[in-house]
């Protein structure tokens, strides 16, 4: 195979023909489908007389609308009911396998799609969802798809796209001690902006990515969308392949040997050029919150709400619509701001690993008076694993609630909301206004760890003066 | 007018109206709570609700000026955010058939195409004189004319782009993918002959 880059390779493996627009029929690997992007796409299919084409490379799962405190069905919600009912007759009816409610497999489409092997090196995947761009981390070309290329998906198997250029964002070094890909994730975006990936996929490279474990990587590339690149991925590794083996849907004998070999083929060669490449030292990376109401507007926690003048005059609009809706205002300082609700979980930060980070923070101190904490797994058995841990005793004796798995406060489609003003410190990936269910209520982004330490101290708190070598 | 676009899109006339901000995201569109249903009939009503709720009636969707406009003015990233159709599904049954902006965000852009709804660009400053004269004088049609590439009005009219895949879609109404997909059906079985992860990792 000529040099180039893993997207390139993935790329013209997929390519079924060029259309007459454009833009290139692309093949998909894996199509993820859940309730809430889905319906729509299957009444046009039957409107049109169609079906589906590879039910075999099509997986359903339900995680937008599930309560997390009762799971019993059918959910006190009617609406919430329906829409789990419209999922189960239309996989039902094509044959797809779907991932219910007590299946031991249930979780966040971008949780358990990883943890059950579906998602491998070298695959097209897409998905009626956005952060669809976390299964790059597998070195896979993974992307959000709307519910038109849904139906296109379900009907084709294949997709219209048009190629993005590559930018690397290679990060040297180490990140410092308790300093999460989450924080990494946040530094990023906030120097290259919301729209700066837009037209790019962004390829992580480089010591700082290496050392990264697979749950990391997923943090990492889930928010690649927020930056605006629509797909982000890591070069496949033996971090990789030691989390693939023996998952349910990885291959196994034989296969295996020969898997491992085509997979290491795809990696982007020494010699490959890049469109772009923008450079980052890991170890400079300081635990990250955002003040604001995009995902760019992050602060180291040493910092204070930028003045307009210390802003590119194209973010002066947006900062100034989020001095007011957040009611911060520019020179308050980031750590002290109390919080109301404390929020751990979501496809960004609801594995196993973000759990015990959050816990080691928890074990032994308690949430502060006043303080709503909760913990969402994001799968079945991230619940599984961390019940046997017992991550869920060490929560609960801290005062968080431990609830049932699924998308929850991340965008608050079922009952877990914010209500009025309240301001929440959350491991999810949006802080848009009334992203979490409440016109007027206020999301601050940071690591599990961080948003435990809000909530023990019931403000926002560098986790490092909480957890530190000398302090244990 | 006809509830969906069909066929080929040369131009798209109306009055317009103007919703300046940026990075405007697809939760402020539609927000999530209005996802909750298994088609989008009801979303024409909710577009922006939660926006037009803090304005308390002064948001542009919901000033009397503004009603039956059918070209949208916005300024950068315009869509960000979520995947959810239900972003462009909203402001087409409220009445859009046109967006004309500095940029969108990419899945945005493409699922507008895929409704026909053309999504054109402009330069920042010339976006601020149209959202100008649109404030001043919202009852003016306007047509955005996909053969020559301008947003025109009796007394000015503007250069716009419009990448010249999306322009020939919606210029020839093969916007709609499927049946192009659906014609290289076998293109696909062949292909799928050759991918390592469906035939076992086995070299072929
Ligand atoms: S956890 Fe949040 S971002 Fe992730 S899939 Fe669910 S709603 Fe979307």
């Amino acid at each position: 195979m000529s040099s180039g880059t893993l997207y390139d390779k993935v790329w013209d493996l997929h390519r079924v023909a060029e259309l007459p627009g454009g833009s290139t029929q692309l093949f998909v690997g894996l199509h993820l489908i859940h309730e809430v992007t889905s319906p729509q796409a299957f009444s046009a299919l039957k409107d049109k007389g169609l079906t589906v084409r590879c039910p075999e490379r099509t997986m359903a799962t339900v995680d937008h609308i599930v309560p997390t405190t009762s799971q019993q069905r059918p959910f006190a919600d009617p609406l919430a009911e329906e829409m789990l009912s419209t999922l189960e007759r239309n996989c039902q009816e094509f044959g797809i396998p779907l991932n219910n409610i007590g299946s031991g497999r249930q979780g966040i489409v971008h949780v358990i799609a990883p943890e059950l092997g579906l998602t491998q090196p070298g695959m097209t995947v897409a998905c009626g969802d956005s952060h669809t761009s976390t299964h790059g981390a597998f070195g896979a070309i993974a992307f959000g798809i709307g519910t038109s290329q849904v139906r296109d998906v379900l009907a084709s198997q294949s997709l219209a796209m048009n190629k993005l250029k590559v930018r690397r964002i290679q990060v040297n070094g180490l990140l410092a001690e308790r300093v999460s890909a989450k924080d990494l994730i946040l530094h990023v975006i906030r120097h290259l902006g919301v729209k700066g990936g837009v037209g790019y996929a962004y390829e992580f490279a480089g010591s700082a990515i290496e050392a990264l474990s697979m749950e990391e990587r997923m943090t990492l590339c889930n928010m690649a969308i927020e930056g605006g690149a629509r797909c982000g991925y890591v070069n496949p590794d033996d971090v990789t392949f030691e989390y693939l083996k023996g998952r349910p849907h990885a291959p196994e004998g034989d296969s295996w040997s020969r898997a491992l070999a085509w997979w290491s083929s795809l990696a982007t060669d020494p010699d490959a050029t890049v469109d772009d490449e923008v450079v980052f030292d890991a170890a400079a990376i300081p635990p990250t919150v955002t003040w604001g109401i995009t995902p760019g507007q992050g602060l180291g926690i040493d910092e204070t709400v930028p003045s307009l003048d210390l802003l590119d005059p194209g973010e002066r609009l947006i900062a100034e619509e989020a001095y007011r809706y957040m009611d911060l205002q520019p020179g308050t300082a980031i750590a002290g701001v109390p919080v109301d609700v404390c929020f751990i979980g979501s496809c960004t930060n609801g594995r196993l690993s973000d759990l015990r980070a959050a816990a080691d923070v928890a074990r032994g101190r308690h949430v502060a008076k006043g303080i709503k904490a909760f913990v969402v797994p994001g799968s079945e058995q991230v619940a599984e694993a961390a019940e046997a841990e017992g991550l869920d005793a060490v929560f609960r004796a801290a005062g968080f609630e431990w609830r049932e798995p699924g998308c929850s406060m991340c965008l608050a489609m079922n009952p877990d909301r914010l209500e009025g003003r309240q301001i929440s410190a959350s491991s999810s990936n949006r802080n848009f206004k009334g992203r979490q269910g409440s016109a007027s209520g206020r999301t601050l982004l940071m690591s599990p760890a961080m948003v435990a330490a809000a909530a023990v101290n019931g403000r926002v708190t560098d986790v490092r003066t909480l957890i530190s070598p000398s302090a244990s | 007018m006809a509830l969906f676009p069909t066929g080929p899109i040369q131009q798209v006339s109306g009055t317009a109206i103007s919703v300046p901000g940026e990075d405007i995201d697809t939760d402020r569109i539609i927000p999530a709570r209005f996802l909750k249903s298994v088609s989008f009939e009801a979303l024409g009503d909710q577009v922006f609700a939660d926006d037009r709720l803090e304005l308390s009636g002064d948001h542009p969707f919901d000033q009397a000026r503004y009603q039956g406009a059918s070209i949208l003015v916005v300024n950068g990233n315009f869509g960000c955010g979520s995947s959810r159709e239900h972003a462009p599904q909203a402001l087409m049954r409220w009445g859009i058939r046109a967006v004309v902006g500095v940029s969108f965000a990419e899945i945005f852009y493409g699922n507008c195409l895929a409704l026909g709804i053309p999504c054109a660009t402009a330069a920042p400053e010339q976006i601020k004189s149209i959202q100008a004269q649109v404030d001043r004088e919202p009852g003016r049609s306007w047509t955005l004319d996909l053969a020559g590439l301008q947003l025109a009005s009796v007394e000015s009219s503007w250069p716009v782009s419009i990448d010249p895949g999306p322009l020939d879609m919606l210029r020839s109404g093969r916007w709609d993918a499927t049946s192009q997909l659906l014609d290289h059906g076998p293109q696909v079985a062949a292909l799928m002959q050759t991918l390592p992860y469906i035939n076992k990792f086995a070299a072929n």
